[in-house]
């Protein structure tokens, strides 16, 4: 049996709506109107042991409704979950126990209290042993560099320490289970860099199975291994990241910076001409058609170059063509 | 699977409660402001309630006015008791979404929740009682207002009686709190439930008058409501007005309206949790 098994998961939420102005506003209080609106319209999967999932989809995909579901905070309105062969909102206290999450919008540390004295509660929380605990935490806080915020209140933290404390927060416990709902939202970049290298040593040093969202394509090229793609509520796709990137995208680009007052070809031979400013020109071509060195030899034959730089497209432009090719983006 | 032996069992609780009161305890300001208020109303309270002892006959009064004139003092100390107000931390968690860290924890949510109002609760009760007792009961006197003073128990019972009272009156507090609490979770903001609280419970336990003050064909009900429990019977203890097989009475009153508004509390948080969208983000 799978470590983790989704099947056929829906939720609907339920909106209350008004019409914009006064007039709306008073009709409001004789009559409410309320609109269902379907999160997850039955998404399936299911995750080994130590595995490293990233769940991208537009806003409003029904990413975070997921992972709530699967902390055990919503109660699906169909289909069934099990992890570990447990229902994580029937069986919660037990499921909880086993799971980290953070919520890279929220926190769970105390505001007013100094992040120790945050650890320290949730030592007693979890139940940890205390000999245990002081291992891990110390591990935690030498990972994630939290020194010197410990004796800090949380609300005096910046954005970076506080995510980091919160990661540290959710791992106290040495959870089987790490769900990150955007941990790197808002972060600078070498706290993001911090987040994912931290993550990646958990996964793979720990066994940690990690389920992460996020809009950052960077965590997922560097972090996982397998990605779903959720749009509407349900399961676009699943894949590995490379299989994913081949299968929606065959295509490269050359960006060719000629020399000063050297003539620029009209056309090169196997290539699309995607677009030309000044002495720069960018070709978009078909790997499988022609390679990259022909097609670099051919024009340097008869053209003066000074620079070459090949790209892959980006994850995001791959994710951005997958949801419009799914007419998946945000209504 | 093994039963958890008790002191792993309650853990969690005793160390949420213990953050809670020791983080609570540090707001000085905030504890000689509410003094600062508690003692004026409590003058306008013993004011009023003298010229009321004054003006009108009141032969078979169940309290003489050093009492009420002590019950003023003792409801203002224990202000703060009377449950007209969720705890501040629940509705901010409703509002910041991290309610959903709550579900988190494996402990019963009720339970963590409870002690951590309780907490919250006791921290800002001890310091204001205390102070209004050097205040009342030791300021006065020495200003040779003795008349007008805080006066000790009827006897070593009945102050027994009175601190097992005061007790069960934070737990009580607590449980009618935790209902605000889940009412505030469920419409999603806390100051319709605090605006419709407030009245009620201030007339009822007996903060704004004695309630054996009031129509003698009330009593029995008032007695016997749940609010009675969070002042005016632990004022009745104290005075020894209930003592023997009464004061025990009235503990038990306590304990049975704390049963039973904390299972309401327990199934209602159960029903709300079940219900609860967490959206966005």
């Amino acid at each position: 049996m799978p470590h983790i098994l989704v099947d056929h998961l829906r939720k609907t939420y339920r909106i209350s709506e008004r019409d914009p102005g006064v007039m709306g506003a008073l009709r409001g209080l004789v009559q409410r109107r309320h609109r269902t609106v379907e999160a997850l319209s039955g998404v399936s999967f299911a995750l080994e042991r130590g595995e490293l999932l990233g769940f991208i989809g537009p806003n409003g995909a029904g990413k975070s409704t997921t992972i709530k579901i699967l902390a055990g905070i919503l109660r699906p309105d169909g289909g069934r979950v099990e992890i570990d062969g447990r229902d994580p909102f029937a069986d919660r206290e037990r499921h909880v126990a086993r799971i980290g999450v953070v919520f890279g919008q929220r926190t769970q540390l105390w505001w007013d209290l100094p992040v120790g004295d945050g650890f320290d509660l949730l030592r007693d929380i979890y139940r940890v042993d205390p000999q245990r605990y002081r291992r891990t935490r110390d591990e935690l806080v030498a990972l994630l560099h939290l020194e010197r915020v410990l004796d800090q209140p949380v609300r005096q933290l910046s954005l970076g320490q506080r995510m980091r404390a919160e990661i540290a927060a959710a791992l106290l416990h040495e959870p089987d289970i790490l769900f990150l709902d955007e941990p790197t939202i808002g972060l600078d970049a070498p706290s993001k860099l911090a987040v994912r290298d931290f993550v990646r040593r958990a996964n793979r040093e720990r066994g940690t199975t990690v389920l992460l969202t996020t809009h950052d394509m960077h965590d997922i090229e560097a972090l996982a291994r397998r990605v779903i793609i959720i749009g509407h509520g349900r399961v676009l796709a699943d894949s590995p990241v490379e299989a994913l990137r081949a299968q929606v995208m065959a295509e490269r680009r050359l960006v060719v910076d000629f020399a000063q007052d050297a003539e620029l070809p009209e056309r090169v031979a196997g290539a699309r001409m995607h677009s030309r400013d000044g002495q720069t020109l960018v070709l978009d071509f078909d790997p499988a058609v022609t390679t990259a060195p022909a097609l670099i030899a051919r024009i340097a034959a008869t053209h003066a170059v000074e620079d070459i730089r090949l790209e892959g497209l980006a994850i995001e432009a791959v994710i951005a063509r997958f949801y419009a090719m799914h007419g998946a983006a945000e209504a | 699977m093994t039963p958890m032996p008790v002191r792993e069992l309650v853990r969690p609780y005793v160390a949420a409660f213990a953050s809670r009161f020791l983080q609570m305890l540090q707001y000085r300001t905030a504890a000689l402001a509410g003094f600062g208020t508690q003692c004026w109303w409590g003058g306008i309270k013993v004011m009023v309630l003298a010229a009321f002892y004054g003006g009108a006959s009141m032969a078979g009064t169940p309290m003489s006015l050093a009492q009420a004139i002590t019950y003023s003092w003792l409801s203002q100390g224990l202000l703060v008791l009377v449950p007209w107000l969720g705890d501040p931390e629940v509705a901010q968690a409703v509002r910041t979404g991290a309610v959903a860290y709550d579900r988190l924890r494996p402990v019963d949510a009720y339970a963590l929740w409870f002690v951590r109002s309780a907490g919250w609760i006791a921290a800002r009760a001890l310091p204001r009682v205390a102070l209004m007792a050097v205040f009342a009961a030791v300021a006065l006197p020495l200003a040779g207002l003795g008349d007008w003073a805080w006066q000790p128990p009827a006897s070593l019972a009945a102050a027994i009686a009175f601190l097992a009272s005061a007790v069960l009156a934070l737990l009580l507090s607590t449980a009618m709190v935790m209902l605000l609490n889940i009412a505030t979770v469920a419409a999603l903001n806390e100051r319709g439930i605090n605006a419709l609280a407030g009245p009620v419970v201030i007339v009822f336990s007996g903060n704004l008058l004695p309630l054996v003050l009031l129509p003698d064909a009330w009593q029995a009900a008032l007695l016997m409501q749940p609010f009675a429990g969070v002042v005016d019977i632990p004022a009745r203890l104290y005075f020894g007005l209930m003592s023997g097989p009464h004061a025990l009475a009235g503990l038990g009153l306590q304990c049975f309206w704390i049963a039973v508004l904390v299972a309401l509390g327990h199934a209602a948080m159960d029903r709300t949790m079940r219900r609860l969208e967490v959206q966005g983000g």
